[in-house]
């Protein structure tokens, strides 16, 4: 099958998203937006992509949700995240591969009135590859032996690395359908969190390349290549023949979609690079996740991909780090027996002098975490156009109004 | 129960961003200190182990960072490599040219070749008596069964041949509780808590590696009983504030409030320890190390956290 080109036709109200935009009328360029709002007004693609905890679906999903409420269209939220807690808060009983509606209902529990729609699925590694395979596979024969092979069935199904391609992949095919005026997608927790930035390339190299044709010389010849022989000596001891068999088949049946999946997997990349597609890195303000959000935005940067936004989770609140507060803290702490004297009335005087001495003592131990996250904040050698910092929330997110909650701090 | 720092061979696990590395760190320091001879390694290829030690880059050759205490880094070519010479007695990478070619392909697209050989180091390690405690900042909570179940899948996979032979002795290790357990670092968060929970039943019903503990990281402190916390409600009234922050010649609004988000922080987070308590098994040893609250993560952090640690086992 030939890779779709990226939609040409869409649906009503997709094309004029930015002109709803309440901000100041005028037409805002993406490389230009200050704003998550002016960002998302005019991109179709957002991928959301950080460190392991630091709320990346959860952002994800608000992004999506404010998109929905406030800029209309119809908008997707595409999410690797199995946890069962999103799907609740989206009002859905479980999401899965096919995208679902997020009913009206639960907007208007959250008492907004949506302009658009909010559409949400949940990638199925297992699935996406078998409908991958279904699609590209030459006849009936080959899919069944595919889908058959013990090293097809360890990839897709328990295979970490499967998921970064298969995401993208997935990402790509709902784009094209042309079904969204937005998707927001969250990325699967990689190892390296480009991984599956590259994915689609090591997927078309994997089909391009020399050794995966040599790798499957034997099935069709007797007369092994004076090359391969080493190799097949060395892993036949290893491995033992019937496993090097089943390799042999995965590769040569793979061989057979391998046009179409050089193609394909071109076109993914394009997809990412497309400037109508955007990355919002999400971190928090502690050491290792914001390093590796650096480690993202250079990686972005080198490959000429949109950096639209960053977005900074569980940010202190900015009183902490008043340096004039610091001395009334330390007098609280120091003086706490003599300033029991000032407010008699509240209680037994050691016990109140204990609470000051304790609430001096913890403003002081937060304002160390304030500083520790103010310093890493100012060490960004690059950020985006748009920073946005939402502070903790006293709860957990459980339902559409604190989605939106949490979208109403990143979105202007 | 063997204890925790009995055992040969820990994988620390957990949710992104909970500390794992931290705990890892720390858990093989305390070893060290204990006299143990203590290999730490590093899974993640782009881990920052180093930084915990602040002793130098790891590298696959392990290095004594201070007595007792050495440090690696995994990398599965490497891992191969080793293999081949000590296994195969084939003594050099070169005369197996396409083998090295290859050996990426194979590792991307082959079924837990690169696990078996991380797992299959480690296990290595222990089998030979390196060391008497060797401890892993391993893969995420989302990864480590994948990990842990290689050498059993590849075992399924591969009815005969070399890797056959020299799976079962990795499972012999692996299965074995009094050798090999998995240490869990959690947070009191919702996320951290219901994937610890998960990971523990998975664990319990995918693998046969048992669960040694968890550690729940960054733990908040209770910073008033309730008679203290009736009191500082009461000092937050507006005309007991203001009299403290004539007394005091500065406003002490924003300690109050700091005070106040304090206590709601340590409130939600105390729930989520409720539910990570009632959902595991009471016998398991759950560890508890309070938040730090300072500057940076280094060595210091490190020492500071297996003090912690010596205390709570």
């Amino acid at each position: 099958m030939a890779p779709a080109k990226p939609k040409s036709g869409k649906p009503k109200g997709g094309g004029s998203k930015g002109e709803g935009s309440k901000t100041d009328g005028s037409r805002v360029d993406a490389d230009k937006a200050r704003t998550l709002e002016q960002l998302l007004a005019t991109k179709e693609i957002v991928i959301s992509c950080g460190s392991g905890g630091v709320g990346k679906t959860t952002t994800a999903a608000a992004a999506a949700a404010m998109a929905a409420t406030h800029l209309g269209g119809k908008v997707l939220v595409l999410t690797v995240d199995p946890a069962r807690r999103l799907a609740s808060a989206l009002g859905l009983e479980q999401f899965g591969n096919v995208e679902v509606r997020v009913p009206v209902e639960a907007f208007e529990a959250a008492g907004v009135e949506p302009r658009g729609e909010l559409w949400a699925a949940m990638l199925d590694t297992k699935r996406s590859w078998d409908d991958l395979i279904a699609r590209h596979a030459p006849d009936e024969k080959t899919r069944k032996a595919i889908l058959a092979n013990s090293i097809y069935q360890n990839i897709s199904g328990r295979f970490v690395q499967s998921h970064d391609y298969i995401a993208m992949e997935r990402l790509y095919e709902i784009h094209s359908s042309g079904e969204y005026d937005l998707i927001v997608v969250d990325t699967p927790p990689t190892r390296n969190a480009i991984d599956f930035l590259e994915a689609p390339d090591r997927m078309g190299d994997f089909f391009n390349s020399k050794l995966l044709r040599w790798l499957t010389a034997p099935s069709k010849s007797r007369v092994m290549s004076l090359a391969s022989k080493p190799f097949y000596t060395v892993a036949d001891r290893i491995l033992g023949s019937q496993f090097l068999e089943d390799i042999a088949e995965f590769f040569s049946l793979f061989q057979a979609m391998a046009p179409g999946f050089v193609e394909r997997a071109d076109a993914v990349t394009r997809t990412l690079a497309d400037r109508r597609t955007t990355f919002l890195v999400v971190s928090t303000l502690e050491a290792a996740p914001l390093h590796e959000a650096e480690f993202f935005i250079d990686a972005l940067d080198e490959r000429k991909l949109h950096l639209g936004a960053l977005v900074l989770n569980k940010v202190l609140p900015a009183y902490l780090r008043r340096t004039a507060t610091t001395g009334v803290a330390k007098r609280l702490v120091v003086d706490a027996d003599e300033l029991a004297g000032v407010v008699p009335d509240v209680g037994d005087h050691d016990d109140v002098a204990r609470v000051l001495a304790t609430i001096g003592e913890s403003f002081l131990n937060y304002q160390v975490v304030a500083k520790r996250e103010a310093e890493q904040r100012a060490g960004l050698a690059r950020s985006p156009e748009v920073v946005a910092a939402v502070p903790y929330f006293d709860a957990d997110i459980h339902d559409l109004a604190g989605l939106l909650q949490l979208g109403d701090q990143i979105w202007r | 129960m063997t204890a925790l720092l009995d055992r040969k061979l820990l994988f620390v696990t957990g949710k992104g961003g909970v500390g794992k590395t931290t705990i890892a760190a720390s858990l093989g320091l305390l070893a060290a200190e204990q006299g143990k001879r203590t290999l730490v390694c590093e899974v993640d290829a782009k881990g920052n182990l180093a930084d915990f030690y602040e002793a130098g880059p790891t590298a696959f050759k392990a290095r004594e960072l201070q007595p007792n205490l050495w440090a690696m880094s995994m990398n599965t070519e490497e891992s191969l490599k080793e293999y081949l010479s000590l296994q195969l007695k084939i003594p050099l990478l070169a005369k197996i040219g396409p083998l090295a070619r290859t050996f990426d392909f194979i590792a991307n697209a082959a079924p837990g070749v690169k696990e078996i050989l991380t797992v299959g180091k480690l296990t290595w390690e222990v089998r030979e008596h390196h060391y008497d405690l060797v401890v892993v900042d391993s893969v995420a909570s989302g990864h480590i069964v994948g990990q842990l179940t290689a050498p059993q899948g590849i075992n399924e996979l591969v009815q005969v041949g070399m890797v056959r032979n020299q799976t079962q002795w990795m499972l012999d290790i692996l299965n074995d509780p009094t050798k090999t357990g998995v240490v869990i670092a959690s947070a009191p968060e919702e996320m951290p808590v219901a994937e610890t929970i998960e990971l523990a039943e998975r664990l319990r019903t995918e693998t046969k590696v048992d669960l040694a503990a968890v550690v729940v990281n960054r733990v908040l402190p209770e910073l008033f009983t309730d008679r203290e916390e009736a009191l500082f409600e009461s000092l937050r009234s507006p005309s007991h504030a203001a009299a403290l922050s004539e007394a005091v010649g500065g406003d002490v609004g924003p300690v109050l409030d700091a005070a106040e988000l304090a206590v709601t922080l340590r409130r939600t987070r105390a729930e989520h320890l409720a539910t990570l308590r009632a959902s595991l098994d009471p016998r398991l040893p759950l560890l508890y190390v309070p938040y730090l609250f300072t500057r940076s993560h280094g060595a210091r952090a490190t020492r500071r956290v297996a003090e912690l640690l010596a205390d709570e086992l």
